[in-house]
């Protein structure tokens, strides 16, 4: 479990991933991709975290434990975005008769 | 099993205990954050021209610099604990002022940013002068930016205080940092409000650049 195992040069390797996904997620963001420019936004945003959380987190080399908590985090914030957003979203769908 | 072995188990043991500790309080903060978050995305998905519209009033350049600014940071933070597990002292506080000094650098561009907003009377309140029409809409923005940049900037000067105090205390030789989970710990924290920001630059600054 010990988290020396992730080595200096590792972490210079995740530091400049993560500084292209940057250049990335800017450049992209000037194209007009409609409703993808959320997503692509969002999924180099995703990917990045788990950069972090994996790496100069450790997560990689932590203990099982380790991984259920944080694993607990993402699964909670899944549960408050999607349950709040399918209500948001859909409420346009149907209309609501009138007495 | 000899003493010696014994007494390093134990320190792992006591280790990993205060690591999990602070993973288990940083799972309160992605909730706290998590609910302005859902906020935010209700809103934006309720006006989306109008957030993408306020949006482009902030400054992709410096919140770009500051993502670097902030990335960069994480990995000096990378940086001293590992030095602080292999019991390199000097090593240890250059890292942690570099760290110190780029989350100054990011408060500092942060502030500018600010400044900025409030010369073009875009800080919500009595203040608030906007020359659109949706003068609300464009309001309650510029409340879910300033709140949620806000609490970023208080998590980091927090985490500035913090990196401050254990700079100090090794510097005074009152700590020995190979010893206990200390540095490790406050870089978990470190790290995640970077996590935070992360996902703040694209939510603001980015989104409504081309919608």
């Amino acid at each position: 479990m010990s988290s020396a195992a992730i080595t200096k040069k590792t972490y210079v390797a995740v530091y400049a991933a993560l500084m292209i996904l940057v250049l990335v997620t800017v450049g992209v963001a000037y194209l007009d991709l409609g409703l993808l420019n959320v997503v692509a936004a969002m999924t180099i945003a995703f990917f990045k975290a788990i950069l972090v959380a994996l790496y100069f987190m450790h997560v990689r080399t932590s203990s099982r434990l380790v991984w259920v908590v944080a694993g607990a985090g993402v699964y909670w914030l899944v549960i408050l975005l999607a349950l709040t957003m399918s209500d948001f979203l859909t409420r346009a769908w149907i209309t609501i008769p009138t007495f | 099993m000899t003493e010696t072995s014994a007494h390093q188990e134990d320190m792992s043991w006591q280790r990993e205990t205060s690591l999990l500790g602070v993973w288990v309080f940083l799972l309160t903060e992605v909730l706290f954050f998590g609910g302005l978050f859902t906020g935010y995305a209700v809103y934006r998905s309720g006006y989306p021209d109008i957030f993408s519209e306020a949006s482009r009033h902030l400054n992709v350049l410096l919140g770009t610099v500051n993502t670097a600014v902030l990335l960069t940071s994480s990995l000096t933070m990378a940086f001293a604990v590992a030095s602080a597990q292999e019991g390199k002292r000097r090593p240890l506080l250059i890292y942690l002022f570099l760290t110190i000094a780029l989350g100054l650098v990011f408060l500092g561009i942060k502030s500018t940013e600010y400044h900025h907003k409030f010369v073009e009377k875009l800080i919500p309140g009595a203040h608030f002068s906007y020359s659109g029409l949706s003068t609300r809409e464009v309001q309650l923005f510029f409340s879910f930016y300033f709140v949620m940049t806000g609490l970023h900037a208080l998590h980091m000067i927090a985490g500035i205080g913090v990196l401050a105090v254990l700079a100090f205390l090794v510097w005074r030789k009152k700590l020995d940092p190979s010893r206990n989970a200390l540095v490790e710990g406050t870089g978990l924290y470190w790290h995640f409000v970077d996590v935070v920001w992360i996902f703040l630059f694209p939510l603001f600054y980015l989104i409504g650049l081309r919608a």
